[in-house]
């Protein structure tokens, strides 16, 4: 056996079945070593969509860390992306890296790059293997890590001496053993019953959710305990989707792009429980306002959050599936239905207006139309631009997943995302939507997503513009456009041919509903493109 | 602007250092001094942090340095219950004519002389960062050439609060 046999045995006990990468000679022997295995190895077509589809793969299957594998130097930094997108949004990955030789380390040879140095600051902890002996251990320690607290990505760089090196005997270890990190993930009862008494004492309290509920898989439990007390919920872009979009106690997404009725509510709140989320700039422009006249509750499982942008009158330290079972079995009394009336008021007054377009597709009509059409578990995994803008704000999610990066805002994250998710689990429809920029900054999956016969629906908007940048242009530069014109923009139905993925442009509002239904019809890779108006604003 | 002092027990690995200072630079802290050296058990390095900052910033710290998944423990030195030792070398010009005055100096503020030669000596002070101040404000009639200075080491008073980290 060799150090690349171990690493494999490695990802098998930990119930890792598929992964994304891109080999080269530092990494030679683990593949060769995957060849043999029961892994399925799927090639993406850049390393950076290696970690997005480990993303997309892990905010599906949610049971294990994603799992992405490629060489030294280029191979390295190309990931680097992928793995600050992930730990923006604390998604739990494994990236495992090759390195060249121990001994030429440090000498600058051919594809040496320091990744465990360059990706510091945004992995949650990293490797650098230099005994082979030493491989279980750590394979154990980052699955826990990544998985574990507040999760996020876990480097692991392996010089290819090490991969080749010879093992007697294969033992992993049945536990952690870790003294230095130990997450906190039961909240403390004296600050639990806090949040009780504060929630019968209030008149007008609000759950304003995040990315990190679903993360902790509590959105039913969330919804329970909401729906219990008649408490009202909004969410933040990374929450979407923790009760369902229509629920009658949700009230929208949160912040700058989001529902006029939802900051309005969190205005006008008595007590916010903020659950599983950052307070961060674009949710919430002036964080001293959420903390004005109002008790303010902030769970989330890492200290380090609570009290960062606004500090809380009852930090609760947690994880939000063990709070919310621990605030379900306690039992209160109070009455919450006039504060109801009053947002159901402010959400039907501040409803936005329905706008007719002729000549184009009205971005947010369609998307509501599409998302009403898809299955109820379906995947709706949004870009960023102006894409994710529209789609965040008409979204509708039922028991399915809304998957975007709030944190990092990576372009090109939605096509290999999509491909993750799809591979993580094909009984659900996965559908892809990108704008005509981010697209372009993927557009090689197509290729993956042939080769693997992956059914991945993906819809492009097509405004011949950067569009939330022209935008930007347009309201802060006097409408100067500078580097934001597309208009190199390759035919996609001949594209789309030349990946033998069939294709329906979609030019205005009266052929959405049939193009909608022949898009989603079979369960196959399908490419729908918008004719969106190049003016059009969020 | 506050300074706080805190004392750190992390695991020895390779890049822990780099991951302490690196957290610091990229979140904008301060650090005054960093001091770092084994314990009693050689996997666990002590690490004596010096910063200043406004009170949010300082929390941030603390709750930032004990997220890092080689800290063990992280507490504030607080002055009144701790003690703090600095080391400083110090590289003076003397001649034969200023080498007196200077070495009597140097007994008063209870300090080494640990090397003299034609032009210069240098002196070995250890004390509270006060102390080596005060020595050094006098030394500026003298003429400094090279001057070396460690950052503090801390403990706390008593043996109330020791942290031993768990055994693996």
């Amino acid at each position: 056996m060799t150090g690349a046999d171990i690493m494999v045995k490695c990802l098998e006990k930990e119930g890792v079945k598929d992964i994304f990468g891109y080999p080269g000679v530092a990494i030679a022997p683990f593949y060769e070593s995957v060849r043999a295995s029961k892994i399925n190895a799927v090639l993406v077509r850049t390393e950076q969509s290696a970690a997005h589809a480990a993303s997309g793969y892990t905010r599906i299957n949610k049971e294990i860390p994603g799992v992405c594998a490629v060489t030294s130097g280029p191979g390295a930094t190309n990931l680097i992306t992928g793995i600050a997108t992930a730990f923006a949004d604390s998604i739990p990955l494994i990236c495992i890296t090759g390195q060249v030789k121990s001994e030429l380390m440090g000498g600058d040879v051919f594809q040496e790059a320091d990744i465990t140095g360059a990706c510091e600051s945004f992995v949650k902890y990293s490797y650098l293997i230099r005994d082979v002996d030493d491989i279980p251990r750590v394979f154990k320690e980052a699955f826990h890590v990544a998985n574990t607290g507040r999760k996020g990505p876990v480097l692991i760089d392996v010089p290819i001496d090490i991969q080749q090196a010879d093992v007697r005997r294969f033992n992993y270890p049945d536990e952690v053993n870790m003294r230095t990190y130990k997450p906190t993930v039961k909240g403390n009862m004296v600050q639990i019953n806090k949040v009780i008494s504060e929630l019968e004492k209030a008149k007008r309290p609000l759950i304003y959710a995040g990315g990190g509920v679903l993360l902790s898989d509590a959105g039913d439990k969330l919804e329970e305990f909401a729906a219990k007390h008649n408490i009202p919920v909004v969410s933040t872009m990374m929450g979407i989707g923790v009760i369902p979009t229509e629920h009658p106690l949700y009230f929208g997404m949160v912040g700058n792009n989001g529902k006029a009725y939802a900051n309005r509510a969190v205005a006008e709140c008595d007590v916010l429980i903020v659950v599983g989320a950052r307070v961060a700039d674009r949710a919430v422009n002036q964080p001293d306002l959420i903390t004005k006249d109002k008790v303010m509750i902030h769970i989330d499982v890492d200290p380090a959050e609570i009290g960062k942008n606004a500090g809380p009158s009852i930090p609760l330290v947690g994880d939000a599936s063990y709070i919310f079972d621990d605030l379900l079995v306690k039992d209160y009394e109070a009455d919450y239905g006039e504060w109801i009336e009053i947002l159901d008021g402010y959400r039907e007054r501040l409803r936005e207006k329905e706008k007719e377009s002729k000549d184009y597709v009205d971005a947010p009509a369609f998307i509501r139309a599409l998302s009403k059409s898809m299955k109820d578990d379906s995947v709706y995994v949004a870009d960023v631009g102006q894409n994710q803008m529209w789609s965040c704000a008409n979204v509708i999610i039922r028991d399915g997943r809304f998957l975007t990066t709030g944190g990092m805002g990576t372009m090109g994250y939605s096509i290999p995302a999509a491909m993750g998710a799809k591979l993580a689990d094909k009984s659900r429809q996965v559908v892809a939507v990108c704008g005509d920029g981010s697209f372009q900054m993927s557009m090689c999956e197509l290729a993956t997503i042939r080769q693997n016969k992956l059914p991945v629906k993906i819809i492009v908007f097509n405004n011949g513009y950067l569009g939330l940048v022209r935008q930007f242009q347009h309201f802060n530069y006097a409408g100067n456009y500078s580097v934001v014109d597309l208009s190199g923009n390759p035919d996609l139905e001949k594209l789309s041919s030349a990946y033998d993925i069939p294709f329906i442009r979609v030019h205005n509002n009266t052929e959405v509903d049939d193009a909608i239904k022949k898009f989603l019809k079979n369960d196959e890779a399908y490419l729908m493109e918008c004719i969106i108006d190049p003016m059009a604003v969020v | 602007m506050k300074r706080k002092v805190f004392q750190l027990l992390v695991e020895n690995t390779s890049g822990v250092l780099s991951r302490i200072s690196g957290l610091f630079s990229r979140r904008g802290y301060n650090i005054e001094s960093i001091t770092a050296g084994e314990t009693a058990d050689p996997k666990i390095t002590r690490i004596t942090i010096v910063c200043n900052g406004d009170d949010e910033i300082l929390d941030q710290i603390e709750k930032q340095v004990a997220k890092l998944v080689d800290v063990c423990d992280i507490k504030e030195l607080k002055p009144e219950q701790s003690v703090y030792r600095e080391l400083a070398l110090i590289k003076v010009r003397a001649d034969a004519k200023s080498r007196e005055s200077l070495i009597s100096l140097t007994s008063v503020f209870r300090a080494n002389i640990i090397d003299v030669s034609a032009e210069g000596l240098i002196i070995e002070m250890t004390g509270g960062q006060d102390k080596i101040e005060a020595f050094l404000r006098l030394l500026s009639d003298y003429e400094i050439l090279e001057l070396a200075r460690t950052g503090i080491a801390g403990l706390r008073r008593g043996t109330d609060d020791i942290v031993y980290p768990k055994v693996d």
